[in-house]
């Protein structure tokens, strides 16, 4: 399968002497879904900068699709699309001119960009908002603004930083289900987010990058393999005064009718229920107490905790 | 990018430039246009009277020219500072950087901005002129050209203050310090004749001293410094920006982190 985006021994030393990344290596395949996380200051955005170009490295390669970002920078750049996480476009110009500039902006004459325009504005929902100034649009549209901007000119391969930051839910719900759609039409997705349920759902491979260094870097289903323990929330029909004993199992009372139980990695749930029915209690609903990619994340970063200085 | 490419991006951004000057017309056409007319009104007619002739030819006369060109200086300068410093400013100047536009694409687009900025308001006041003077065009293709390429000239040096401004504060420096005294003391309301020696002498250093001179010459075939001299040292200045901009806007530290 072809690779995507290509990063080798790449280093960023800003002119303060911080060093933002400290030789990452990262791959992404071609028509991958990757999650790129970290904690703020871990070094996303400097990476995300450097491979659009709007931060030099200090040393490394960089090649999407196979061309060189230094050597071969036109064939490079029309491969990508950047969502930036700050609004940065022009506020006083319509979302149709943002799009059809910014497709002249690739050589795309304006007969082409207006068609490709009115499809992503009509796909987003931002047909009706085209002819008014930018500034006047809501937050999640002013994102939305940005992804279509990014895919004007047919990027197969797309980098959205923290893309649904700020956005309430029913809005963040229709950006994954066009995401995902895009990425099934084959367009390749780079995802930052903090939302880790975001990249837990969305994304089939993924990075954790730390203090810039890569701390981890598998397919999102190896990961989530990783957890040695979950923590399960039983909501009974009954109510109960202490917390039943269930043999193997570590249960904690958290309310009248609530259960924390925590199971190893290996343990059946089967046997949790069985030896519950045994005591005739009856499980109404049930939920995991965290996000499972929340948990690995955490304890991955917790492992790196003396040095918090760096920023991007 | 192809030459084709090339040219798509570049008429992009000069329709971007042209459609913001248009947008604003009420900040960027009309004060220049009162301000000029202020000075006819009161240098060229009202103090002028008193003056008489200068240089052979009656003070409104020979100011015009002047006030034509001071327009036409300040506004391409200040369109292009205030335009690139806004894509910086608002961050939207990522949209090109991002994309594969060349740098000398950038640079030109924007500069075209300047141009026709510094253009349109230059005609508007030499139309504003023929109400205060009849106006005798000596030479058209010396006019045309010096007014054009000061206005290219100009254009570049916004861009190279807008690449280095950091603050708003940065962008009005150049234009209150440097350009407004330059064009003040570059033969716009004198001849330099009419200086002693030192400051006469110290004027040949002043680069608008020989662009107003040589737009005067192209309406009314007057001049105190040689054409020739000015066509060339105009020239000299525009290679001379846009090697600076090319450099300032390719370089890391202004708009790269």
């Amino acid at each position: 399968m072809t690779t995507a985006l290509s990063i080798k021994q790449l280093r960023k030393v800003y002119k303060n002497g911080l060093e933002a990344l400290k030789g990452i290596d990262l791959e992404v395949k071609e028509g991958d879904f990757f999650a790129l996380l970290g904690p703020n200051g871990a070094g996303k955005s400097t990476t995300i900068g450097v491979i659009c170009s709007l931060v030099t490295k200090t040393a490394g390669k960089i090649e999407i699709f196979g061309q060189d970002i230094d050597t071969s920078f036109s064939l490079a750049k029309k491969e990508l699309g950047v969502v930036p996480q700050e609004f940065n476009f022009p506020y006083f110009e319509k979302p149709m001119d943002i799009l059809v500039n910014q497709a002249g902006y690739y050589g795309l004459p304006k007969s082409i960009a207006s068609g490709r325009a009115e499809k992503l504005l009509k796909s987003l929902g931002l047909w009706d908002k085209r002819a008014e100034q930018a500034r006047n649009l809501s937050g999640g549209m002013k994102r939305r603004l940005m992804i279509a901007r990014a895919l004007v000119h047919e990027p197969r391969l797309l980098i959205l930083d923290e893309p649904t930051a700020g956005v309430d839910i029913e809005m963040r719900r229709s950006m994954w289900s066009f995401l995902r759609e895009l990425n099934a039409q084959g367009t390749t997705i780079i995802l930052t987010t903090h939302y880790l349920e975001e990249a837990e759902s969305l994304c089939r491979n993924i990075a954790i990058i730390d203090h810039g260094v890569i701390a981890e870097h598998s397919s999102m289903k190896e990961l989530l393999s990783q957890l040695h323990k979950e923590v399960l929330i039983l909501d009974l029909e009954e109510s109960l005064e202490k917390a039943p004993e269930l043999d193997g199992f570590k249960v904690i009372l958290s309310g009248e009718h609530s259960l924390e139980v925590e199971i190893e990695k290996g343990q059946s749930i089967n046997q949790l229920f069985e030896l519950l029915s045994a005591q005739n209690l009856h499980v109404s609903s049930m939920r995991n107490k965290a996000n499972r990619l929340e948990e690995l994340f955490v304890n991955l970063v917790a492992n790196n905790l003396p040095d918090k200085s760096a920023t991007n | 990018m192809d030459f084709r490419e090339q040219l798509i991006a570049f008429i992009t951004i000069v329709r971007k430039e042209i459609k913001r000057v248009l947008r604003i017309w009420t900040q960027s056409l009309v004060p220049p246009v009162i301000t000029i007319t202020l000075y006819f009104i009161i240098f060229g007619s009202l103090i002028g009277r008193r003056i008489g002739t200068m240089s052979g030819v009656s003070y409104m006369e020979f100011v015009v020219p002047g006030l034509i060109m001071m327009a036409v200086i300040t506004n391409s300068f200040t369109n292009v500072v205030s335009s690139f410093f806004g894509a910086k400013f608002q961050r939207f100047v990522e949209e090109m950087l991002v994309s594969p536009t060349p740098n000398y694409v950038i640079l030109l687009g924007f500069a075209m901005g300047g141009v026709f900025r510094g253009l349109v308001v230059g005609l508007i006041v030499t139309i504003v002129a023929l109400f205060f003077t009849d106006l005798q065009v000596h030479s058209v293709s010396i006019t045309i050209a010096i007014v054009v390429m000061t206005s290219v000239f100009f254009s570049m040096a916004g861009f190279i203050n807008a690449v280095y401004a950091r603050t708003f504060d940065d962008i009005s420096i150049i234009p209150t310090f440097v350009l407004t005294p330059l064009i003040y003391l570059g033969g716009v309301f004198y001849s330099t004749d009419m200086l002693p020696e030192f400051w006469s002498t110290l004027s040949q250093f002043n680069p608008i001293l020989y662009i107003v001179n040589a737009f005067r010459y192209g309406l009314l075939g007057i001049t105190d410094v040689s054409v020739g001299l000015s066509f060339a040292m105009v020239t000299l200045f525009i290679v001379i920006t846009f090697i600076f901009s090319l450099r300032a806007l390719s370089s890391a530290n202004r708009l790269r982190s």
